[in-house]
């Protein structure tokens, strides 16, 4: 498939990590949220308009779930989040407080902005 | 009762030799590796050095009366044979905090690896491993922002971080400089870096590469919507004109600036450091020199402890070496001194290479940063050997992408997320590196011609510097 033709590389604007990936989907979602739970972090849920992605801050969702172990409820907090605010960004984030910073933090819905 | 006065020669062991002394929590500790001349017993050899990087002369002096040389002398308390090495010994020598100034490793190295390597009766010496006490490390200011602080300011988390220095090394204008630098960011790079030769030639002045810069960062950030960075090197001739950079770096709006820690030295770089603290500036460190000195297996320092003394000096980011690429580098003295870097407390671990025990307290980590010779198929490799914690640069592995720079950032960039997508669903990386890679090309134009272009490229040679083992 690679040829001697050049190609255009059009700049994309991202989201940081997993930007660069396709859509992940229900599953890759769900081991992701498994993945943060088992390394001991807390999920928490974000989320933005697409003007303000930019921004250190966006818009907690409730609290972050501190010691939630059933990934099923990220799941549900996710869609409820993203039920609430259709136009927002939603992101999940896993809050590492051994390192008080963000073992994961990718956004899992974009919003229609 | 006062000691008399008794002129003359001593053999060193009568008073630096001490093998029932139990360190102190205070004491700075050190491992020498020792090659005597022959005919010379190790306890001398061992004594030798602990005099000589302390309070020994050659000769006794009257004036030594005057003071209490049995609180302040440097101890040797050990000796271990080296594994598969019937040459050469471990010397483990004490020495009382009050020797050092504090805050400075200036200071320290001053006296540890002064003199004595030059002392006739050793044919060969190293400075193995470095156990700094707790109460000095408090007085040393260290990284200016740390892996935490430098994540929150970037918003960058979950991931090892992206780079590449940018090529060719030497001979472009500014304003070309720029264009390559952009190319980069606007691919997907989080930052780009100064080669270390550049600082502020005929064909290229600072200034100029600045300003080109600090546009190409703040364009690359508005079309991404990404925080983005290049390491402007402020290494210098002088330090007035390293801080005259170091301002302007700021101003033109860069986040983070470079230093050559140890052509630079010491002095000029925890200077700077301090500088990068109190003006919210990042700190990227290069490394060149560091073979000269690090590369031999039986003389010189060996690298852990100029990344120990690096993370006390401050920095945020050092290069280790890749393993995997075109540089010297064991996987396991490499994650060693790795952890040095980034850990809060390192355990003793001679399968690392790591001699002491060493508490780092409250003192914030440094990025690790793996540059030279690497491309994407090393990818799953690096991010299993290095972690989230680290600065992946390809340099070649970018630039040399059939379709330019920006093809080759978003083609690394691919690849990075790819594979720590598939680390974190539980997949074992490195043996699935193929079909991992493979996948991802599947939505990635630009990563599938980089996994072409890049097939064939093996860097195996024999490490020169092995850690020891029987």
């Amino acid at each position: 498939m690679p040829s001697n033709e050049v190609g255009d590389y059009q700049t994309a604007h991202t989201l940081e990590t997993f930007g660069f990936l396709p859509k992940l989907s229900q599953d890759e979602v769900y081991d992701q949220i498994a993945y943060l739970i088992a390394q001991g972090w807390t999920p928490a849920i974000e989320h933005e308009h697409p003007s303000k992605s930019a921004d250190h801050y966006w818009t907690m969702w409730k609290l972050p779930f501190f010691g939630e172990q059933d990934l099923n409820r990220v799941v549900e907090e996710l869609d409820a989040c993203r039920r609430s605010y259709p136009d927002h960004h939603v992101r999940l984030i896993g809050y590492d407080n051994y390192t008080q910073s963000q073992g994961v933090c990718f956004v899992v819905y974009e919003g229609r902005g | 009762m006062a000691k008399a006065y008794d002129a003359g020669v001593k053999e060193y062991r009568d008073m630096y030799w001490t093998p029932d002394y139990v360190p102190l929590d205070t004491d700075l500790l050190a491992c020498f590796k020792c090659t005597g001349q022959s005919g010379v017993p190790n306890e001398e050899v061992a004594a030798a050095v602990a005099a000589e990087s302390s309070t020994g002369t050659w000769s006794t002096v009257w004036s030594e009366l005057l003071t209490d040389l049995e609180y302040y002398k440097g101890r040797a308390y050990r000796i271990e044979d080296v594994p598969g090495d019937n040459e050469s010994f471990y010397a483990f020598i004490a020495y009382p905090i009050d020797l050092f100034e504090e805050g400075s490793v200036v200071n320290v190295l001053t006296s540890l690896v002064g003199n004595v390597f030059g002392f006739k009766a050793l044919k060969h010496l190293r400075l193995e491993d470095i156990r700094f006490p707790i109460a000095y490390i408090k007085t040393c200011g260290g990284p200016p922002a740390g892996i935490q602080v430098e994540r929150d300011r970037l918003g960058k988390y979950g991931r090892p971080m992206l780079g590449a220095t940018i090529k060719p090394k030497l001979g472009l204008s500014a304003k070309n400089y720029g264009r390559a630098v952009y190319e980069c960011l606007r691919g997907g790079l989080d930052m780009t870096k100064d080669d270390e030769n550049v600082n502020s030639q005929p064909f290229m002045r600072w200034r100029d590469r600045f300003e080109f810069v600090g546009e190409a960062i703040q364009k690359a950030e508005q079309e991404t919507g990404e925080r983005k960075g290049h390491y402007l090197n402020v290494t210098a001739a002088t330090p007035e004109e390293m801080y005259k950079r170091a301002e302007f770096a700021k101003e033109v709006g860069s986040p983070i600036l470079m230093h050559d820690f140890l052509t630079g030295g010491f002095t000029a770089n925890t200077g700077l450091a301090n500088w990068c603290r109190e003006n919210g500036m990042l700190l990227h460190i290069h490394r060149a020199m560091h073979a000269v000195i690090d590369r031999h297996p039986k003389h010189g320092i060996h690298f852990r402890v100029l990344a120990k003394c690096l993370r006390l000096s401050g920095g945020d980011h050092l290069h280790t070496g890749t393993v995997v690429g075109k540089l010297e580098g064991d996987r396991n003295s490499t994650l060693g001194f790795v952890d040095q870097l980034r850990e809060s407390f390192v355990p003793e671990d001679r399968s690392r290479g790591v001699f002491f025990d060493q508490d780092w307290g409250s003192l914030p980590g440094v990025f690790a940063v793996a540059s030279g010779g690497i491309h994407v198929w090393h990818m799953p490799a690096l991010v299993t050997i290095f972690g989230d914690d680290s600065m992946l640069q390809f340099g070649g592995g970018t630039q040399g992408h059939p379709w330019g720079n920006a093809a080759g950032a978003a083609a690394n960039r691919v690849a990075l997320e790819a594979s720590v997508k598939a680390r974190n669903e539980g997949r074992e990386i490195e043996k699935e590196a193929r079909d991992i890679l493979s996948e991802a090309a599947r939505h990635s134009p630009e990563l599938a011609i980089a996994m072409e272009t890049w097939k064939e490229i093996k860097f195996e040679f024999e490490t020169v510097d092995k850690l020891d083992v029987a």
